[in-house]
């Protein structure tokens, strides 16, 4: 189910057209745009990178997956998967790794960034290592909620581009909706509550460098609740 | 007995698509699955394998209830669904070779060659799925149906939109694996039960109104062929 998948990807343009956009898009904000770019900066850090890449992601990730689940059943090819001695969760894990598999490719690449900057620094290896190896970390599990929230809303409807929709309202509420409500005068009571509902709390403790298990279980358990739902999703067959 | 249906009902809300519906089928056998326009045909067929959870009674395939022994039940059974849904960005030989690995199939190259043998799509091998005229469609979903090897058997309207050359041969495929396994198909096409069905099967409303052989259903209602039975037996419901 994983090889079918993560070919399907490779020989569509998506994938390739969501990885060369993410690149090109997170390339110019690094070096070009002078609001974030990292010349302009005058330190030899990779922030603008971690901040920019988790609002790409919120785009990029739904195109990815909108069409996973939401294709299937409209062309009817889900009756050929599910009537194959396959459990749904081995379908939903396929697909969602796949997908997943196709983040990290597009992730690894910008790895030349960090190369670069270590050797821009004034003295050269001047850049937190530790911390950018927290940020690669966390933005590889906010990669992971994001495609877990898109095979998600691809399983509630037959329609691609609302499964698009939905899943790009969700990721942004998921990353910094909480934390923006929690600013609410009337929810303040609740603030550290919604502050860590919110991904950003997370994504940001991480970042820093410190790799701490609250962190760890929080993002797992998201990814885990929402292909639990998916799965939910499709053992009903009401659609 | 291959397949033992007891008892099986399903409704969507209120309406009534399944009624209380019980049969049995033995290997070596072809049954003929007919009625009118939803009468529940393929939502028995959907039951049978898996896609739909029935509303109530029981149904077992070589053995495995396809409630509790689901994965079990599929294992044993090829499944060709209405309209035969397939990928379209796939080539033939890719997606047989996705559903031989789905079945954990030995010898797979093996395999795959023949059951592109036995269903002549040897010129059509190479190429995309998307590519191939409804007939060869046709085939390559009947080869993922049987590429297992299966003891049973089910087709959902094989040959719907197949030229009279094409249905003369799928006719004799399914005949020829009629000998050895149970094949329950259904379809709209008179002629095509009696030429390759020994036992037909009649619904309409959600009930059988007929179950025996074919000679027997005929010459029982004095009649020389199977459509004025078949009007008769579905009319009468009507009123």
């Amino acid at each position: 189910m994983y090889k079918k998948e993560l070919y399907g990807y490779l020989s569509s343009l998506v994938a390739y057209i969501t990885i060369v956009i993410f690149l090109v898009v997170l390339g110019l904000f690094l070096w070009v745009f002078p609001d974030t770019s990292i010349l302009e900066y005058g330190y030899a850090g990779l922030d603008s990178l971690f901040s920019t890449a988790p609002y790409l992601f919120m785009f990029l990730i739904p195109a990815l997956t909108m069409r996973t689940l939401a294709e299937e059943k409209k062309e009817g090819t889900f009756e050929i998967l599910a009537t194959k001695p396959l459990t749904d969760g081995q379908i939903i894990l396929g697909k969602y790794l796949s997908a997943l598999t196709i983040v990290l490719f597009a992730l690894l690449p910008t790895l030349v960034y960090y190369y670069s900057i270590y050797n821009l620094g004034v003295s050269k290896g001047n850049i937190d290592t530790g911390a950018v190896i927290g940020s690669y970390i966390g933005l590889f599990l906010l990669g992971g909620v994001f495609t877990a929230i898109g095979i998600f809303t691809s399983s509630v409807t037959k329609n691609q581009i609302i499964a698009f929709a939905i899943a790009v309202f969700l990721c942004f509420f998921a990353f910094s909706g909480f934390e923006s409500a929690s600013k609410i005068l009337s929810l303040q009571k609740f603030d550290d509550v919604l502050l860590n509902i919110g991904i950003n709390q997370h994504y940001q403790s991480i970042s820093r460098g410190v790799l701490d298990t609250r962190d760890l279980v929080y993002f797992l358990s998201v990814i885990a609740v929402f292909l639990l739902l998916t799965k939910l999703i499709l053992g009903g067959r009401k659609w | 007995m291959s397949i033992t249906v007891i008892n099986l009902s399903k409704n969507y809300g209120s309406q009534v698509a399944v009624n209380n519906i019980s049969f049995t089928a033995q290997a070596g056998s072809v049954l003929g699955f007919l009625g009118p326009n939803g009468a529940g045909k393929s939502t028995t067929m959907r039951m049978l394998t898996g896609y739909l959870p029935q509303a109530g009674g029981k149904a077992s395939v070589c053995g495995f209830d396809i409630e509790t022994q689901s994965l079990e039940a599929r294992k044993n059974m090829g499944y060709l669904p209405e309209n035969n849904p397939l990928y379209p960005e796939m080539y033939v030989k890719e997606f047989l070779d996705f559903v031989a690995n789905i079945h954990q199939i030995k010898n797979k190259k093996q395999r795959i060659d023949e059951v592109i043998t036995l269903t002549g799509l040897q010129t059509e091998q190479h190429k995309k799925i998307s590519q191939l005229s409804k007939g060869y469609k046709q085939r390559v979903g009947l080869a993922q149906a049987i590429i297992h090897n299966p003891a049973v058997l089910i087709l959902d309207e094989p040959t719907s939109g197949l030229d009279p050359n094409q249905l003369i041969e799928i006719r004799s495929l399914i005949k020829e694996l009629g000998k050895t396994k149970t094949v329950i198909l259904s379809t709209h096409i008179m002629q095509e039960v009696e030429a390759i069905c020994d036992r037909v099967i009649i619904i309409n409303k959600g009930n059988i109104v007929a179950d025996d052989l074919l000679v027997d259903l005929i010459s029982k209602h004095g009649e020389k062929t199977l459509e004025p039975v078949f009007v008769k037996l579905t009319k009468a419901q009507n009123r």
